[in-house]
Parts: structure tokens; sequence; C-alpha cells
């Protein structure tokens, strides 16, 4: 089974590196979405079949916590695993995202393992089927 | 009509030193965690918020709102900015193009995003803007503000400059304390 993933972030650098990030870990990727803000990621799993989504924080338009409520509130991708990625490192911001609804949290600078690991947290039962 | 003293809350008053250890403790991990490299510290200084380049630099610039308020800068060659954004993408680019552009200002973001969390723990919720990013010559920067603080760091033989400007917003303490004083009469 392929796993799509959809990334989101309004640096071009960083879904790059992301990209890169995923293609070094040994799993079965299908297709690698990309989105600038929460409106295009919207847009893309509206039209798209996506098994994970990685996701910052600041964006304009959308910010990453508005995209999460809209994934958390759509039945279609209330099971969806979320990564939030970003800057914001405080303890509160940390918890608003748990609160609403990510799976798990990255804040940058990250390493490729520390990803790796949070990726593979996520896919357990995804990547078992 | 009188003019009242606002006392200010010595609490929340930021010690430049303290700012200076920030940008230089954020910069340090992000580099050696994106980019593998070691930072040296070079001596950080107080100067005029109004500087001018005659040589090719990129410069990117990212803003800072709440109780306090001000703006975040990396200043650097574009030589070093190729060799950075190279190293970040793994790829090799050696123009200033959009790539090298949109990775100094996740550096930047990734900088200032951190210091911005450690303000937090003294001045509370920080907002953090999306970075802008500046090449070529001849230009002059200015913020309206205080003075801003210079942390100089040497990475790989070059040098980068991690520039703050930070002013406490006084427009949200004066709204407290026409709360708490009685009105001013003609």
């Amino acid at each position: 089974m392929k796993i799509n993933v959809l990334i989101v972030d309004d640096s071009a650098a960083i879904r790059k590196i992301l990209t890169r990030v995923l293609s070094q870990t040994d799993l079965p990727w299908g297709i690698i979405y990309e989105a600038g803000d929460g409106v295009e990621a919207l847009d893309v799993l509206k039209s798209s079949e996506v098994s994970l989504i990685l996701s910052d924080i600041n964006m304009p338009k959308m910010d990453g916590l508005q995209l999460l409520t809209e994934v958390r509130a759509n039945p279609q991708w209330k099971q969806l695993p979320v990564i939030m990625i970003s800057t914001e490192g405080s303890e509160a911001k940390v918890m608003d995202a748990v609160e609403l609804g990510a799976n798990n949290y990255v804040r940058k600078p990250f390493t490729a393992d520390q990803i790796k690991e949070k990726i593979l947290s996520c896919l357990k039962g995804v990547v078992a089927a | 009509m009188q003019r009242r003293s606002h006392a200010r809350d010595d609490k929340t008053m930021i010690d430049k030193d303290a700012l200076a250890r920030y940008m230089f403790s954020a910069a340090d991990e992000i580099f050696a965690t994106m980019l593998g490299l070691q930072i040296i510290l070079g001596k950080a200084s107080a100067e005029n918020p109004e500087t001018a380049t005659d040589s090719e630099r990129v410069v990117a610039l990212i803003g800072l709102a709440g109780s306090y308020n001000g703006t975040g800068i990396i200043s650097c060659s574009p030589a070093l900015a190729c060799k950075l954004s190279s190293m970040m993408l793994a790829s090799d680019l050696r123009v200033v193009d959009g790539e090298v552009l949109d990775a100094i200002g996740e550096l930047s973001n990734m900088v200032f995003g951190n210091v911005k969390t450690m303000l937090e723990q003294q001045v509370g919720q920080l907002g953090l803007s999306i970075p802008t990013v500046v090449f070529g010559r001849n230009f002059w920067t200015r913020s309206v503000g205080e003075q801003w603080i210079t942390v100089p760091v040497e990475v790989d033989e070059c040098e980068i400059d991690l520039r703050m400007c930070l002013s406490q917003n006084h427009r949200s303490l004066r709204h407290t304390s026409f709360r708490q004083h009685a009105p001013v009469t003609a």
C-alpha cells in the first residue's frame, strides 16, 4: 500500500527538506503533495487521497492550527495522522496543537532522524496494514 | 496639564545581554542541527538603528509584535547565502535566486522563532511575521525604536550578522494606565 503525504509549509525550502527526508525513510511512499498554506492544503485533501499530513503552524491565509481544526472536523479526514512542524516551541503552543488533535509535534530546527521517528510512530498502523 | 510617568514593570524589561545570548543560542542550535555547522560568537554591540551597505548583501527581515514590537535581521554576503542554502537544500546554488532567498528567509524564521519562544517565557505571547528577504547593494535599513543589538557570528570563516531591535509596546501600557487613573479635567 502506497502512502501519500501532504507537506504544508509556506517555505519552499522546508518542503524540499522534508521531501528529501521522506525519500531517505524506507517506507512505501506514493505521491508527495505540497501546499503553501492551509487553504491550498484543504484543496489537496478534497481532490486527493492522503495518508499523512506534515504541517507548519505559522502560514498566511490559514495557519496550521486552523487547518488541523478543519481536518478533525471533517469525518473523511478525522483519523488522518497529522504531525505539526514549527518554530513555535512553547509548551502552550504544543498543548494547543495536541488539544486540537495533532498526533505529534516537531520543533524547528529538526534532524532527519527526529522526523523519521515521528513519522514511523504515526504510521505504525498504516504500515502494518 | 500634568504629565504622569508610567512606571515600568521591571520584570518585563529585557536585558540586552540576555537578548544577545538568545540570538546566539538559537543560531547555534539551528546551524548545528540543520547545516551541521559550528558558529563562533563575535562581540555583541548596540548600534544606531540606521545601517547602510555599499556591497551586495542578502538581508532577511522578520517582525515581532505583542507586548514587545521589533524586527529580527539576518545579514550576510551573497556567497555565504548561496553556501548555506546549498547545504540546507542539498543543492549546488551558485547565484542568489528564489531558492536562496527562500532558504535564508527560513533560516531567519527559525532563528527568530526560537528567540521568540525564549522571550515569551519573560514577556508573554508574541507574534512572528512572515520573513522578507532583500538582495542587493547600496541600501539602508532602519527600524524606528530603540537600539539594535548586533551579534556577529563567524560560520565557515565567513561573517553573518544577527540583529534585533526590540521596543516595549507602550500602547498596551498606556491603556492599562488610563483604566487605573482618574480622567484628566481641563
